[in-house]
């Protein structure tokens, strides 16, 4: 339990998925300027991430990892070498079926996260999760609480940065400095904060 | 011929500086900056990099007639996710300790905008010549940023470059101590952004002389 909340923890904070490995950098400035679309972006990558790292698990650990057909008769099979390909076609259907569910079921709920799901498809921070979890050896629970995690640790850093694009509407930037500069700037400053509770994990 | 060769010149020299993909574009960030510590890690991130855009584009290009508009980006998605896993594999059989060192930032290629991106926007429209040049430009524009980040990165935050000290002991012992910071994350945030200013100056000087 203890290992559980530790992994939650280093995933949201000190190990944040974007302002310590800069995965999902792109949609991280692309979409940072207004704060109910960043919102909006994060909680649809809460939630993507939250079910296609599990499913990974499941996938890498029954069919690809050296030995994993064993179930089906075939242990000397080795198709690691499938797995990025793997991986990203299984977050592209997941993301396209649950798209298709949310339309479904929940039109309010599609209207919000609608328009981001399919952005979300090629979100480097999705298939980086997936790969990590593999690297890491996690257990099939850690990478529930990996998933999680780092989808909490990469909406909080999205959310923290709109608002202070916002406030930097009014301050006096260099003029080269402009847009782009003074945003990866500040996600400096903003990694060097969230780096600070590294002390705080075991 | 001159034609063709023209502007396969002109879309490999904009991707280079004017486009840049990095500063410009603002395209491939994401698995960019991770491998920046070393330099030499950094390279062989670049090449990979380069040969895979270019390659995508290429094929991209040869089957653009042929693959139908509404399933284009999984077709795309499928050209780069194999050229991705033929670099991891040969990364893996001739330099092992820089695969270990890159880890699963070989594998995030497949999404790093900058393929996906070029192949969406200029693959799809032009003949694969142009293409492939325009993906090797633009590979190699990511390249020259990741390379000057490291290149500060190492050579400030643990005094080396490729792995070789250059900051002389004397200067250790006089006092002078390694920037810890630019070893970590922020550290290669705040490079990158006041490079983007330098190259943001020059340029706009350029234009107004």
């Amino acid at each position: 339990m203890e290992n559980l909340f530790n992994i939650l923890f280093v995933s949201v904070f000190p190990g944040n998925i974007l302002l310590s490995y800069f995965l999902g950098m792109c949609s991280f400035i692309a979409v940072s300027r207004n704060m109910s679309t960043a919102t909006g972006l994060g909680l649809a990558v809460v939630f993507v991430m939250t079910l296609t790292t599990p499913v990974n698990w499941l996938v890498y650990h029954y069919l690809l990892a050296p030995g994993a057909l064993t179930w089906a008769g075939l242990p000397d099979v080795d198709l690691n070498y499938l797995t990025f390909i793997t991986f990203i076609a299984v977050i592209a259907a997941l993301v396209q079926s649950v798209e298709m569910i949310i339309d479904r079921f929940s039109p309010t709920l599609y209207t919000a996260l609608g328009v981001f799901l399919p952005l979300i498809a090629v979100n480097c921070a999705i298939l980086g999760a997936a790969l990590f979890m593999v690297e890491r050896e996690y257990s099939f629970s850690e990478s529930i609480v990996y998933g999680f995690g780092s989808g909490l640790g990469w909406m909080l850093a999205i959310v923290t940065m709109s608002a202070l694009r916002l406030k930097m509407r009014y301050s006096d930037v260099p003029q080269g400095l402009q847009g782009f500069g003074i945003a990866m700037i500040v996600s400096g400053l903003l990694a060097m904060t969230f780096m600070l509770f590294s002390g705080m994990s075991t | 011929m001159s034609l063709v060769r023209s502007k396969s010149y002109k879309a490999f020299k904009a991707a280079l500086w004017g486009n840049n993909p990095i500063s410009k574009q603002i395209l491939g960030i994401c698995s960019s900056l991770a491998v920046t510590v070393q330099l030499k890690t950094a390279i062989v991130m670049a090449l990979s990099l380069t040969l895979v855009t270019g390659f995508s584009n290429l094929l991209v290009s040869m089957l653009r007639n042929y693959i139908p508009r509404n399933i284009r980006i999984i077709a795309e998605l499928v050209i780069i996710a194999s050229l991705v896993i033929v670099a991891d594999q040969i990364l893996k059989a001739f330099f092992y300790d820089i695969s270990k060192q890159l880890s699963v930032f070989v594998g995030l290629i497949i999404t790093n905008c900058i393929v996906m991106g070029r192949a969406e926007a200029y693959a799809m429209a032009n003949p694969p010549v142009p293409s492939f040049f325009d993906g090797l430009g633009n590979g190699l524009g990511y390249g020259i940023v990741l390379l000057s980040v490291a290149f500060i990165r190492e050579l400030l935050g643990s005094g080396k470059l490729f792995g070789i000290q250059i900051v002389p002991d004397a200067f250790y012992t006089a006092g002078y101590s390694n920037m810890g910071l630019l070893v970590l994350a922020p550290g290669a945030f705040i490079v990158i952004g006041l490079l983007v200013w330098l190259q943001n100056t020059i340029s706009t000087e350029k234009n107004t002389y």
